[in-house]
């Protein structure tokens, strides 16, 4: 294997887990957004609805 | 497949299980006792609607009208299937969360290592936040919702950092840190109800609630953990 090609199977490496270190973050980002407007929204109609599944998780209520 | 898809698909099958389980297990406890809190709670408003009419004091008046203007589900079968969906969203988004950390940690997680997982979240959104805010019915008397709400995400934050901190890190300092960082949000405290309120329903209603909350979101958390390791590697693989 010459150098160059070690070199730039590393590199790919690297860019690899950067892409999944991304994603993975994306995906925790959209998680606590869905979080936040069931249980944290102050908008009457969402807490309306999602009212005893607030009380259920203990997050804060009224 | 890439790793974001994964584990949106991962998330959202482990949502769809954990929360229609979750809510048949609220609806046998949780549930119940709302609706017998709020036979107090509503008692004790037209008990207030009451004082206020006959004071004359209409702004109180006004304001309860406002807020009875919003729609709410209907009580029975209506106020389940919405109940059903806040519990499968809660679910998918908490799902969302447990499975990216585990993916950006890199490691597969066995059904038995998601359980452990599962209890690190229900240490983080349950056990934490309790302390100083513990689970309610309707009618309790509290602190503005909005500085509850800042305590309790800050608490779970720090909760959750401390977590990683002392089980990921494994150095002594991360271990001195993540005490400290547990600690803080409890040394500063938790909004507290204005003096002299008291709840609406009784005690016994209120700890049993509790309990209810508790062994229900216990549940929910190891099902969740255990069920977001083994289909993330599922997908991935």
């Amino acid at each position: 294997m010459s150098a160059s090609h070690s070199i730039s199977t590393a590199k790919s490496g690297i860019d690899t887990s950067i892409a999944k270190l991304l994603q993975s973050a994306l995906a925790v980002c959209f998680g606590l957004m869905i979080v936040g407007l069931v249980g944290f929204s102050h908008i009457d109609v969402l807490h309306n609805a999602a009212h005893d599944t607030r009380h259920a998780n203990a997050f804060p209520c009224h | 497949m890439s790793l974001f898809r994964s584990i949106v698909f991962a998330s959202v099958l482990v949502g769809l299980i954990v929360g229609v389980a979750v809510s048949a297990a609220q609806f046998l406890g949780t549930s119940q006792l709302i609706l017998k809190a709020e036979v107090y709670e509503k008692a004790g408003e037209a008990a207030e609607q009451q004082a206020a009419a006959s004071s004359e004091d209409h702004s109180v008046m006004a304001a309860h009208d406002l807020r009875a203007e919003a729609w709410e589900p209907a009580d029975g079968l209506e106020r389940r299937a919405y109940t059903v969906v806040a519990n499968v969203l809660t679910a998918i988004g908490y799902a969302l969360v447990l499975t990216g950390i585990i993916a950006i940690r890199g490691k597969p997680v066995t059904w038995r290592e998601g359980l452990i997982w599962g209890l690190a979240g229900f240490a983080c959104v349950m056990l934490a936040p309790m302390l100083g805010l513990p689970p309610e019915l309707p009618g309790a008397p509290s602190a503005p919702l909005a500085d509850r709400q800042i305590w309790w995400m800050g608490t779970a934050f720090a909760t959750a950092v401390s977590i990683g901190l002392a089980v990921l890190v494994r150095k002594p300092w991360a271990v001195v840190a993540a005490v400290v960082l547990a600690a803080i949000p409890h040394l500063i405290g938790a909004p507290a109800a204005p003096d002299g309120a008291h709840a609406l329903a009784p005690e016994a209603l209120e700890r049993q609630f509790i309990e209810n909350a508790v062994m229900t979101s216990l549940v929910f958390w190891l099902l969740l953990g255990s069920l977001s390791g083994t289909l993330l590697r599922r997908f991935e693989t």
